[in-house]
């Protein structure tokens, strides 16, 4: 009973996202469908910080490896949420000067504000800076001449890396204009217009496809999966 | 909800595209409707798919667990949906093998789908107890957080075999690169065009784009499920034929002389 609720909400709700775009009746049901997913992924929240608590704090209490990495988690996870919801130095919105919860949780000069710009920024961007060595390294072994298509891989890769910089206009600038194509630069952008948009084209019309027809599957209840399958 | 007096049945500006839409919605069904009645298409072996037992199996011989990564979006992505279809497949096998996995999620919705997905698959090959719901624990939603503790997790754990299924970013290198790392058997599938390169550059096997869409097809068997393929399949060859159409009248017309210009009246002075 429970799974055929399931899948006439699923047959509703995509039919209802399908036909937005082209009926503007339905251009309202498909954003209170979003707010209904909103809603449903904000309760699920509780479920998923509750899984965080409870892991955490069995490894804290088995005393495991690591088990100080798990406390430093509890101990963010408290701070962070206590800071969040009490508002802790939050200014008042001037539109209610006199309500002193009535500004937002993330306002500038606010504990969350603070704690989002000097820990949580930091730290991502720090991660996100450690991808250039990871690319270095995935292109190290990418680009590797193995045989003839990791060849052509290589010297594609050479020509849009040469033709992206300085390098290329210095390497090839002194082609007469006749030959203007086969500057590196110009060619880095022939590549990219041309062979580059080509494939990822053929890519993502297979994409659209696909996705048209998993939709289908789903909206059907052909494809249960996603419900734990027939059991 | 606000209808405006003025505000039509159809929005006229997008009429092709409802057109095509329902064209290729109905080639889908036609093609699912004829499999159904007995004329199930083949389908080429995707060897991605077909490497998942070898992934599993690889891990059981070497007592290492296996990480299943479901991309960092929800459940409203179709990546997401596809990814836990992999993921029932992948437990189906952990558990007739009796190996580990580990799914960490950053939704709470998706971790909630996986551990319903994991316990059928565990039930339906009669392992009800190797079913764990702690295996199948929230990180977090914040994108670099999450993977962290992937990496982190890779490099504790050193799992055998890694699967990246669903809808990734940035984070897909520092997932790949880790597991290369490590020497695991890695199989990716995204739809994610940005991200496939990362993926084929450092996994052993990639399902690329709409490979990855009809995973749940190809590993049900089912022939309707079989036959919206043959339908994706009939639609793509129209469209290339409408392409090659375009390619072609767009040449003939850059080739053509220019049409003679009407001549001007001489205005009298």
């Amino acid at each position: 009973m429970s799974r055929s609720i399931a899948l006439l909400i699923c047959l509703m709700g995509g039919l209802t996202m399908l036909v937005s775009p082209f009926l503007p009746m339905a251009t309202g049901w498909a954003n209170d469908v979003t707010d209904w997913f909103n809603i449903l992924a904000a309760m699920a929240f509780v479920l998923g910080g509750g899984s965080l608590l409870k892991v955490q704090l069995m490894r804290l209490s088995a005393r495991g490896p690591g088990w100080g990495y798990s406390a430093l988690t509890l101990l963010a996870f408290i701070v962070t949420l206590w800071v969040g919801l009490g508002k802790v130095g939050v200014v008042a919105d001037p539109s209610a000067p006199t309500v002193a919860w009535s500004g937002k949780p993330d306002d500038e000069g606010s504990a969350f504000w603070w704690i989002y710009l000097y820990v949580m920024t930091p730290i991502t961007s720090t991660l996100f800076a450690v991808l250039a060595f990871y690319v270095a390294s995935a292109a190290f072994r990418a680009f590797r001449a193995k045989n003839v298509e990791a060849t052509l891989l290589l010297a594609t890769a050479f020509v849009i890396l040469l033709g992206r910089t300085f390098a290329g206009v210095v390497l090839t600038g002194w082609l007469p204009d006749w030959a203007s194509g086969l500057r590196l630069e110009n060619l880095a952008v022939t590549i990219m217009d041309v062979f580059n948009t080509a494939g990822n084209r053929a890519i993502i019309i297979g994409i659209a496809l696909g996705v048209a027809s998993t939709g289908i599957r789903l909206m059907l209840g052909l494809d249960r999966s996603y419900l734990g399958g027939d059991a | 909800m606000v209808l405006g007096a003025d505000a039509g049945f159809m929005n006229p500006e997008k009429m092709l595209l409802c057109v095509v839409l329902a064209a290729t919605c109905a080639c889908i069904l036609a093609s699912m409707v004829a499999a159904r009645a007995g004329r199930v298409p083949k389908i080429r072996r995707i060897t991605g798919l077909e490497a998942v037992e070898e992934a599993v199996g690889r891990a059981t011989e070497m007592g290492r667990p296996i990480l299943f990564v479901p991309g960092i979006q929800d459940m409203d992505n179709p990546m997401t949906v596809a990814g836990i279809t992999v993921l029932s497949r992948v437990a189906g096998t952990a558990a007739r093998y009796d190996a580990t996995l580990d799914v960490p999620v950053s939704r709470s919705l998706v971790m909630q789908a996986a551990r319903e997905s994991v316990q059928a698959a565990a039930l339906q090959t009669g392992q009800p107890d190797w079913y764990d719901p702690e295996r199948i624990r929230y990180i977090t939603d914040e994108q670099f957080g999450y993977a962290a503790y992937a990496a982190g997790a890779m490099a504790r754990d050193k799992p055998a075999a890694c699967f990246y299924m669903g809808c990734f970013f940035a984070e897909s290198l520092i997932l790949a690169e880790n597991g290369n790392a490590i020497g695991a058997i890695q199989i990716a599938g995204t739809a994610e065009t940005a991200q496939l390169p990362f993926f084929v550059a450092s996994c052993d096997y990639t399902l690329i784009g709409e490979e990855f869409f009809a995973a749940s097809a190809y590993l049900s068997g089912a022939p309707d499920q079989l036959g919206t393929l043959r339908g994706q399949d009939i639609v793509k060859a129209l469209i290339a034929l409408v392409l090659v159409f375009g390619v072609v009248m767009a040449t003939t017309d850059a080739f053509s002389p220019e049409p003679a210009s009407e001549p001007t009246a001489e205005v009298a002075p």
